[in-house]
């Protein structure tokens, strides 16, 4: 496993809650995000279990912390029917679009290896979805969907999307997060507030994770 | 009189599900929870005027004929916010305000629609727009005769330097001292707001090359005003902002809109504009509360944006009007100009965190004014950015093309990150434009397929914009400096004013060619683009569309029965402290 060196020790974006830099809407539309169940509305059963095997790859996690659930806000979009609102010639809306490209995924999984995708060792997966980034997938479960397209488009989007959108996700990049009504007051290069967090520099972890323990 | 409902509770909260502006008030977008009293006309007695759209265009344009003493009534599909209650720190929340409604897009270069060219909310993409608010250079007006592109506006740039001035005060506009191209123009009435890191990057850039720049003239607070507070810094400027700093249609115009008259209709789509046998249209079909209604209206104004706008015209065809309404160049829908949006990325030393403040603090528009080492036609300007991490990590996906590990890793540099990007112009072509499928949306109207691609001038005008960039970055020290090249932004064109009935659909007074009682007013009308943002210009035209409807009316020379404007102004009492 490669190297996932805490950038942001001991910064947790949640710390800031209850302080000015979280609203009531804010905080209402968080606590929902946070409280989306691991399991699915949308998607059929083998549809999500394939959904979770792309997540892992699109955006893999480390084990020592509970994963944010991916396919589930993946899946928590599809079922509320919000959409991008635009679409090539021949490409269905989204939820279809995503029925369709899991269809043709296993499809070429099961062609080439002989299992579902979600059973493929990781590298095969990875094969797999470099091979639709580039556009070689041709199966007829594609239809009139280029593999390359939804890709780009809707797996990758929609997967990058969901993970950004998630608190821990934001502290692991030591985005300030939520800002109102406080906002910022420092704002020129390498001027920091004392409610934003603190990179670890030069090995030093410690100061960082003292400041960051600060935040509220 | 009317009757205040202080105290009710039956409207529901929801403002998506629900219209908010009815029952004799609408949300009071400085207080949650609040209420202002506003006017409502019968849909049987034809109002002076029905405006499709709340945006830059048609929220500015009710504003001003209301206070005319016109009576109006302002249609919106979308929601009727209040931005304090209403918005959250959050981008996946704040995608309500986008358009999403099914569209097809096709040509060589398929346009990526929603978040940064659609709004469908009362106040339009105006409630998330980056408030980035240019003049055009005056040549722009006249950019076939003088510059030997595109085509000429049918207005002289000088009056149009006297309406940027009034929207300027109107929004209270905080950019710098003096300005530092184009002939002079007054002080901006609010200082410039402060650089962020991303913004100081630009600035060294042009000052190691040699260019200038400025703060970023900005429709956002850098003191308070009325109800609303000054700019805290938030950063979230684009997804919508809940401090009400922003300058916004929905926290200017229609309020000022509201207190002269003018009723606005949230959660009404119109899908036809009616033509009568005497070929004037006659008011507007609408969906509303589940069901489709119809307002009668002595003139209507579409102001739904480079493809509504379009769209609803095609859509409103008649046997007398087969090809759609306005129609009779053949051009609505065509000559579609969105802008190049590149930009060139990289990673500083520095701690940057462009996230905080508005995203485009600084800017240069040497390469609007600058026209001697170009082998291109056409302008564009570069500013500072402040991407958050959903839309920077879409960006590292969807142009770089990084996930798995080396996704994660570099998004752990987000607070590393500094970039330039353009507003660049794109020239017309008819070819480039906005048609119907034969598929239908919710309404069960006809969706709009939008077809576009680059021609070789955008070509050559991107790849110098890249270049120098990539230039201005080097020279602040940046690393792993990489280009994004497909992104745009702003749509404009597909019903371009001029001064032929045979080459334009309307009149330098956004009066169409073909029905004298029909209007377009929003970037629809542009006939060139320019490489700056457009909401100023669409709020220049609004304003100045609002005068020449007063002194038309004035004269006599509107259609039967608003000749002169409806006396309604003592019948409102605004309830504001």
């Amino acid at each position: 496993m490669h190297e996932r060196r805490d950038r942001y020790p001991g910064y947790d974006v949640l710390a800031k809650w209850s302080g000015p830099s979280w609203n009531d809407k804010t905080r209402d539309v968080i606590t929902r995000r946070l409280s989306i169940a691991p399991e699915p509305r949308f998607f059929t059963r083998d549809e999500y279990e394939t959904v979770v095997a792309i997540a892992d790859r699109i955006v893999p996690q480390p084990a020592v912390r509970p994963p944010v659930p991916i396919a589930a806000l993946v899946d928590r979009k599809l079922a509320e029917q919000i959409m991008d609102g635009f679409r090539r010639p021949g490409v269905p809306r989204d939820g279809e679009a995503w029925r369709r490209g899991l269809k043709a995924l296993n499809a070429e999984s099961a062609a080439a290896y002989d299992k579902r995708f979600a059973e493929l060792p990781e590298a095969l997966q990875d094969k797999l979805l470099r091979a639709a980034q580039s556009g070689e997938l041709k199966a007829a479960e594609w239809g009139g969907l280029r593999c390359e397209v939804f890709f780009k488009h809707r797996l990758g989007r929609d997967i990058v999307l969901a993970y950004y959108a998630h608190p821990t996700a934001w502290s692991e990049i030591g985005w300030g997060g939520p800002a109102s009504p406080r906002g910022y007051v420092r704002l020129d290069l390498d001027e920091r507030d004392p409610w934003e967090a603190a990179e670890a520099k030069d090995g030093n972890d410690a100061t960082a994770r003292r400041s960051n323990r600060g935040v509220r | 009189m009317m009757q205040l409902h202080a105290g009710a509770t039956a409207v529901s909260d929801d403002p998506l599900h629900a219209p908010r502006a009815c029952d004799g008030r609408a949300p009071d977008v400085f207080r949650p929870g609040g209420w202002v009293p506003m006017r409502q006309y019968r849909e049987s007695e034809p109002v002076d005027f029905a405006i499709v759209g709340t945006g830059a265009g048609g929220g500015t344009l009710a504003c001003k004929l209301a206070e005319y003493g016109f009576s109006v009534v302002a249609f919106d599909a979308g929601p009727y916010f209040r931005p304090l209650e209403d918005f959250a720190s959050d981008e996946s929340e704040q995608t309500k305000l986008y358009w999403t409604d099914d569209r097809i897009v096709d040509g060589d270069n398929p346009l990526q629609l929603g978040s940064n060219n659609s709004g469908k909310a009362v106040g339009g993409s105006t409630v998330h727009f980056a408030m980035v608010s240019l003049r055009f250079r005056p040549e722009w007006f006249k950019s076939r005769s003088m510059l030997g592109y595109g085509a000429d506006w049918p207005l002289d740039w000088h009056e149009m330097w006297s309406y940027y001035a009034e929207i300027e005060q109107a929004l209270k506009i905080a950019g710098p001292v003096t300005y530092p191209w184009g002939p002079p123009r007054p002080r901006y009435p609010y200082r410039a707001h402060p650089l962020n890191g991303a913004a100081r990057a630009l600035a060294k850039g042009c000052e190691a090359l040699g260019i200038k720049w400025t703060e970023t003239p900005l429709a956002t607070l850098s003191a308070p005003r009325g109800l609303a507070r000054p700019c805290v810094y938030r950063g979230f400027c684009v997804t919508g902002c809940s401090t009400n700093a922003k300058q916004s249609a929905l926290v200017t115009w229609i309020p000022r809109a509201i207190a002269a008259g003018a009723e606005i209709r949230d959660l009404a789509m119109v899908g036809r504009v009616e033509v009568e046998s005497s070929g004037l249209v006659s008011g507007v079909h609408y969906h509303r509360d589940g069901r489709w209604r119809f307002q009668r209206a002595r003139n209507v104004v579409v102001a739904g944006y480079a493809i509504e706008t379009p769209r609803l015209l095609l859509n409103s065809a008649t046997a007398r009007f087969p090809n759609g309404l306005a129609n009779s160049s053949g051009l609505v829908g065509k000559n579609l100009m969105t802008q190049s949006n590149q930009a060139v990325w990289g990673r500083l030393e520095q701690e940057v965190r462009s996230y905080k403040g508005p995203p485009s603090l600084a800017i240069t528009e040497h390469w609007n004014y600058e026209d001697r080492g170009k082998d291109f036609f056409g302008g564009y300007s570069y500013m500072s950015q402040g991407p958050l991490p959903q839309l920077w990590a879409n960006t590292l996906f969807n142009a770089r093309g990084l996930w798995g590990n080396s996704l994660v890793e570099a998004m752990k540099d987000y607070n590393h990150v500094v970039g330039l990007k353009i507003v660049g112009e794109m020239l017309p072509q008819e070819s480039n434009r906005v048609t119907l499928s034969e598929e239908v949306d919710q309404y069960g109207l006809r969706i709009p397929r939008i077809t576009y691609s680059w021609c070789d001038n955008d070509k050559r005008l991107i790849d110098h914009s890249l270049k120098f960039m990539r230039r201005a970055l080097e020279a602040v020290n940046a690393t792993d400096i990489w280009i994004q090249d497909d992104d745009t932004c702003h749509l404009n064109g597909t019903a371009r004013m001029g001064s032929d009935a045979r080459s334009s659909v309307v009149d330098a007074d956004c009066r169409s060619w073909d029905i004298p009682n029909l209007w377009i007013c929003d970037g629809s009308v542009f006939p060139t683009v320019g490489g700056a943002n457009p909401s100023l210009t669409i709020q220049a035209i609004a304003c100045r569309t609002a005068d020449r409807i007063r002194a038309l009316a004035r004269r006599g020379e509107l259609e039967a029965g608003s000749a002169r404007p409806s006396i309604h102004r003592c019948s409102i009492e605004v309830q504001r402290l």
